[in-house]
């Protein structure tokens, strides 16, 4: 589903990220570990589009679409602190990808609807998410970008800043969402126990091409 | 503060006093006698029933929206350029786009003169150009504070979530940003709706607006209920728009983001876009600006230093001496009475707030009616004193008091109490612990309010062409005057004193900037 071939990125001109491959299958969730300042971040955004790499390509479903801009490329990012839209509700920010690919209220009211009760927040569709706790805001992002489908979800260090309780609690109802809607998924954390429970496969990104030691 | 907390709890019992007389005495006094003399029922529906001046009411309304739209789609993109994007030689960029917003409102005027060919000259185009030029600054800066503390990564998640970077600008950025969009457009509209220089300027004996037809009508033509009467139609209007803008300004403080963050142009299209922003807005900027230096050194079509030696005559330095002496004299009693207000409300109860609002006030009335009511109530015994040298930079003092209490509140409210607290542990009286902990901290505001009020002061023209003499000409008076007249070497001399304007005003940026620049290392 998703490889990335010979990936090299630089940052002020340091390389950080070299000769990195690696391939996830269909429906397959890998975690990515490291320390911070490994370059997990930087890979997804990569793979996103969001940054470009000094070589190397990136293939999903066997093209290359190193090339793609990020919004045509089909991939979903959960961002480390969210990035939902401070001037939408749950249920606009929830129905945006939706919204935006021309979809009427009767057509995507019923998938946002779905959605909410999904992630159990069907009585906050027309909260604002600034009065969302860390958790609801967590699941709202997560949400946001499963509801548009993508063919590899990212997520990056999606549970960091959450207290152990909920940290645990969202752990587990993510990882039930993702296999119960059979997502293909990278994961980035430095955080062992969450890339175990969450995923089939931990990679460690300094084994595969991360240049920090 | 409150009360209970007040370091100085007597102080403001006898801080507000002073003031609050002058601001009522010179501001107040002239606004009532305007209502009062221009407040007849059938001298309003005349006045507001005469077709000509329902054109020229019509006149200055759109010409204030076209001039706010054409300053947006001129700014947005700069504001862009400088909100995003770390370049080379974005101090200068910035500081390119305030200085039209520091010169005077008739060099603005003689600017375009200079730049436009003579068949656009007294046109509306010409006057729609000239304002958009002049408030460029203002969405640069309101816009731009709010742009670049809005997270990069909202536009990054909606392209992840499949929309293309356009789409994701009108459907997140451009709302998120609609507060302080919608602020610089009511400041932009509202400069324009009153703009009185560039109009006397620019717009000749065919355009005016309703500040030049107040002029016009108590000056030139001897209407004074006509005038007193669109006086008053200004003041509703105003008031109306300030009260308003105050209201959105209040919600655009709420939408604080993040930190700023700005890249540097990766992408070869991304650089290539950044690049055409910045060279073509420092052209359409500097285009006026070079034009007036290079007018003031012909004389027809041949080179000529004329206009450059009457700078050194007898009249221009007349002028000189005039404006420097009013604008030292304005910078004085402007920072002197906005630091007791200052003083007054950051000390006392909650009651003494209201001097905040009351100091504001004068925003609310154009320069040339605060002229215009001096000119009218100063002029009866036993108050006969509008000939007055004094009375100018009175009114001066008047225009610049909102800008002195709004540099100097703020900082007098941050200084902590703790400071003052440690000072009084070590025997510090209240004098004492004013004088070693109060006002060291507050004495840079203080300057930077004198010398916002010595700008105010030196380019004022609103007021100023209603109370000044020909014994008593500022130089914005001047440059107006020999605009209005005929033959290349007085045009040229015009030309050169505006260029000594655009030059100062750089200059000043560039001082204000390397201090800041200090103040940051230190």
């Amino acid at each position: 589903m998703l490889e990335l071939r010979n990936i090299a990125v630089d940052y002020a001109d340091q390389p950080i990220i070299s000769n990195l491959s690696l391939a996830v299958a269909t429906k397959e969730i890998v975690s990515l570990v490291g320390p911070s300042g490994s370059g997990k971040t930087t890979l997804l955004r990569v793979i996103a589009g969001l940054e470009k790499p000094r070589t190397g390509s990136i293939l999903i479903a066997g093209s290359d679409v190193s090339a793609v801009p990020t919004h045509q490329r089909g991939i979903g990012l959960v961002f480390q602190d969210n990035q939902l839209f401070p001037h939408l509700t749950v249920e606009q920010n929830i129905a945006y990808p939706l919204r935006m690919r021309g979809l009427s209220k009767d057509a995507y009211l019923p998938q946002v609807e779905a959605m909410l009760q999904l992630i159990g927040l069907q009585q906050f569709g027309s909260r604002h998410v600034q009065h969302l706790s860390g958790g609801e805001a967590k699941r709202v992002a997560v949400a946001r970008s499963l509801i548009a489908q993508p063919s590899v979800l990212l997520l990056d260090e999606p549970l960091t800043g959450l207290d152990t309780e909920l940290h645990d609690r969202l752990l587990h109802d993510i990882a039930a969402l993702l296999r119960a809607r059979g997502t293909t998924v990278v994961h980035v954390t430095h955080d062992l126990r969450e890339a175990t429970t969450l995923s089939n496969r931990v990679v460690d990104i300094r084994e595969i091409g991360a240049t920090c030691k | 503060m409150n009360a209970t907390t007040s370091p100085y709890p007597s102080a403001s019992r006898w801080l507000w006093f002073a003031p609050a007389v002058a601001i009522a005495f010179f501001f107040g006094f002239p606004l009532v006698t305007i209502v009062l003399r221009g407040a007849n029922l059938d001298g309003l529906i005349d006045t507001y029933t005469n077709g000509s001046i329902l054109r020229m009411l019509w006149f200055t309304a759109w010409q204030a929206a076209a001039s706010t739209a054409l300053c947006l789609a001129l700014s947005l993109p700069a504001t862009y350029a400088l909100s995003r994007f770390h370049f080379r030689g974005e101090r200068l960029f910035l500081a390119l786009l305030t200085t039209p917003f520091l010169l005077p409102t008739v060099v603005v005027g003689a600017a375009f003169t200079a730049v436009l060919p003579s068949q656009l000259h007294y046109t509306a185009v010409a006057i729609v150009a000239a304002h958009a030029f002049f408030n460029i600054a203002v969405v640069v800066r309101v816009v731009g504070a709010q742009w670049e503390q809005l997270s990069l990564q909202l536009s990054e998640a909606a392209r992840t979530l499949g929309v293309s970077p356009l789409r994701a600008f009108a459907t997140i950025t451009l709302p998120l940003l609609r507060g302080s969009i919608t602020a610089a457009s009511v400041v932009v509209g509202l400069f324009s709706f009153t703009s009185y220089g560039v109009v006397r300027v620019l717009g000749g004996p065919a355009r005016s607006t309703i500040e030049t037809e107040i002029y016009t009508r108590a000056v030139l033509i001897g209407d004074l209920p006509g005038a007193l009467a669109l006086s008053i139609g200004q003041m509703l209007v105003l008031s109306a728009a300030v009260a308003w803008w105050m209201r959105s300004n209040r919600r655009t403080n709420q939408m604080v983001l993040s930190a700023p963050h700005r890249t540097i142009a990766q992408r070869g299209r991304q650089r290539f876009v950044l690049s055409a922003i910045v060279l073509c807005t420092a052209f359409a900027v500097s285009a006026p600006m070079v034009a007036l230096a290079w007018r003031s050194l012909r004389a027809g079509s041949q080179f000529s230093l004329a206009g450059w030696n009457a700078v050194f005559s007898s009249t221009t330095t007349a002028a000189l001496k005039t404006s420097a002496s009013f604008a030292i004299v304005t910078a004085i009693i402007a920072t002197a009475f906005g630091l007791l207000i200052s003083f007054a409300v950051a000390y006392g109860s909650r009651r003494y707030a209201v001097l905040e609002l009351v100091s504001a006030l004068p925003l609310t009335v154009s320069a040339v009616t605060i002229g215009l009511g001096m000119l009218i109530t100063f002029d009866v015994s036993p108050i006969e004193f509008r000939s007055a040298w004094l009375i100018t930079p009175i009114a001066h003092s008047l225009i610049a008091l909102p800008l002195v209490v709004r540099t100097t509140l703020p900082v007098i409210r941050a200084v902590p109490n703790g400071l003052r607290e440690v000072a009084a542990t070590m025997g510090a009286n209240r004098w004492h612990r004013f004088r070693s902990v109060d006002w060291p901290l507050t004495q840079r505001a203080a300057a930077t309010a004198a010398a916002l009020s010595f700008a105010v002061s030196l380019g004022e023209f609103g007021a100023t062409s209603f109370l000044t003499r020909r014994t008593s000409e500022t130089l914005p008076v001047l440059i107006s005057r020999l605009l209005s007249r005929t033959g290349d070497t007085v045009q040229a001399h015009a030309y050169a004193l505006s260029t000594i304007f655009v030059i100062s005003s750089i200059v000043g940026i560039y001082i204000a900037d390397a201090m800041r620049k200090q103040q940051v290392s230190r």
